[in-house]
């Protein structure tokens, strides 16, 4: 079976940011993206769980993508000013999908 | 002073607040007890529901009068008020930095509805009255302090992002507690005594027992909050968030005075201003000054004045207001 070559990326945010993070996704012209939930986690800012809060501030969500090569500096270009001062891990990394034409 | 002992006793030996203890007791002692978090949400939009229609109904019952305007107006005021005093002790009693203490004041300038419900109950045990169109002051009385809390942010640090006040305050209103109180009161408003006896059995018997569901899920969270929050506090801070719902109640008393609300209502205007966010606020700081430390606000809203104000506050605000006003 014939592979195409993709970038994933993934990003690892505060909840109350998800809807500007997909806002500025969907201007970027991307054919679409999955948001996970986090459970739980560690980094700079400690320990965190999604479970016992009252707010979506202790919240992570995921938002994957799949896009083309050439895509990549231009989404990271429109995403990086919003995310650079929140809690936020951005990892791009190669992967390859069956139906190159989707992404 | 007996009395206040016997409003405090008689409080804090409701199944609300035995439920809410059982909870910090639960979370403190690392227990596994937890509910689970769409239970967690869909009770919260219950309880929302119940307490907006109540007091929509309550405003169809009894009419509406200049009074309802008064206490809005009011609202807002002590919302604008209470963050600029709560910055300016902050930052002459503690170490905070100027972002840290605008972020804490806007929880403390803005409400906790939960706080509120807990009040309305209070009050209901106590048979005591008091106005349904509080609910519409509690709603008006989330936002402002956010915007005040911004300016201050500005004024005082140079690190403050020019986040558009539009921009976050349209965020804030679409926050889902915020829609489902405003619009179960505007439909309780407009179906009135029809209305409340078609959902009574919904919004009447239940209530009480899922407002112990509730607790109990917020003392866990109080507690872990306690527990994984308390390093970042200093004595300072945690002393201003004890003594500073009493500095608000204290400012919403004449206002309260001034408008000609019952006692009921003036202790409920008072546990309003005394209480501070945890819902709404937090997740408008995060988008509006990132570089705040949540740990704080979060663990003195919740950790530290939401338990006080539910054990020992309402009762206070109460005897007060009844002091004050009379029964």
């Amino acid at each position: 079976m014939e592979m195409h070559a993709k970038k994933r990326i993934e990003v690892v945010v505060e909840a109350p940011l998800l809807n500007r993070l997909l806002a500025l996704i969907d201007d970027a012209n991307v054919s679409g993206y999955t948001v996970l939930p986090a459970i739980a986690g560690r980094g700079h800012h400690g320990s965190w769980n999604r479970e016992g809060l009252a707010t979506d501030a202790g919240r992570m969500v995921v938002v994957v993508l799949i896009v083309g090569a050439d895509a990549v500096s231009g989404l990271m270009d429109a995403i990086f000013p919003l995310i650079s001062r929140q809690i936020a891990i951005v990892t791009v990394s190669d992967v390859q999908v069956v139906r190159g034409e989707r992404f | 002073m007996s009395d206040v002992l016997g409003l405090a006793a008689q409080n804090l030996l409701s199944p609300m607040v035995l439920f809410f203890v059982l909870g910090l007791i639960a979370a403190l002692s690392k227990s596994d007890l937890a509910v689970p978090e769409a239970i967690a949400k869909g009770i919260a939009l219950y309880l929302m529901l119940a307490i907006g229609f109540k007091g929509g109904v309550q405003v169809a019952l009894s009419g509406v009068d200049l009074r309802m305007a008064g206490a809005i107006l009011g609202g807002i005021a002590l919302s604008l008020i209470i963050p600029v005093i709560a910055f300016f002790i902050l930052r002459v009693t503690s170490s905070l930095s100027a972002i840290d203490a605008a972020a804490t004041a806007a929880h403390y300038g803005s409400i906790s509805i939960v706080t509120f419900i807990a009040g309305t109950q209070a009050l209901q045990g106590m048979k005591l009255a008091f106005e349904g169109y509080l609910v519409a002051v509690a709603a008006s009385m989330e936002a402002p302090a956010i915007v005040i809390a911004l300016l201050l942010a500005r004024r005082y640090s140079r690190s403050a992002d020019d986040e558009p006040l539009g921009r976050v305050l349209r965020e804030v209103a679409g926050n889902p507690s915020i829609v489902m109180l405003v619009g179960a009161f505007v439909i309780g408003w407009i179906t009135g005594a029809r209305g409340n006896d078609m959902i009574k059995p919904f919004i009447g018997d239940l209530f009480l027992g899922v407002l112990c569901l509730f607790l109990l899920d917020m003392g866990l969270i109080a507690g872990r909050g306690m527990r994984e929050g308390r390093r970042y506090l200093t004595a300072p801070v945690i002393a201003f968030a004890l003594y500073m719902p009493l500095i608000s109640a204290a400012l919403a008393l004449p206002l309260a005075l001034m408008v000609g609300l019952s006692a009921g209502g003036a202790a409920l205007l008072m546990t309003l201003a005394a209480s501070a966010s945890y819902i709404a606020v937090p997740a408008a700081m995060r988008l509006a000054l990132p570089q705040a430390n949540a740990s704080i606000y979060l663990t003195l809203s919740l950790g530290v004045t939401f338990p006080f104000n539910l054990m020992l506050g309402i009762p206070i605000y109460v005897w007060i207001a009844q002091a004050a006003i009379g029964s």
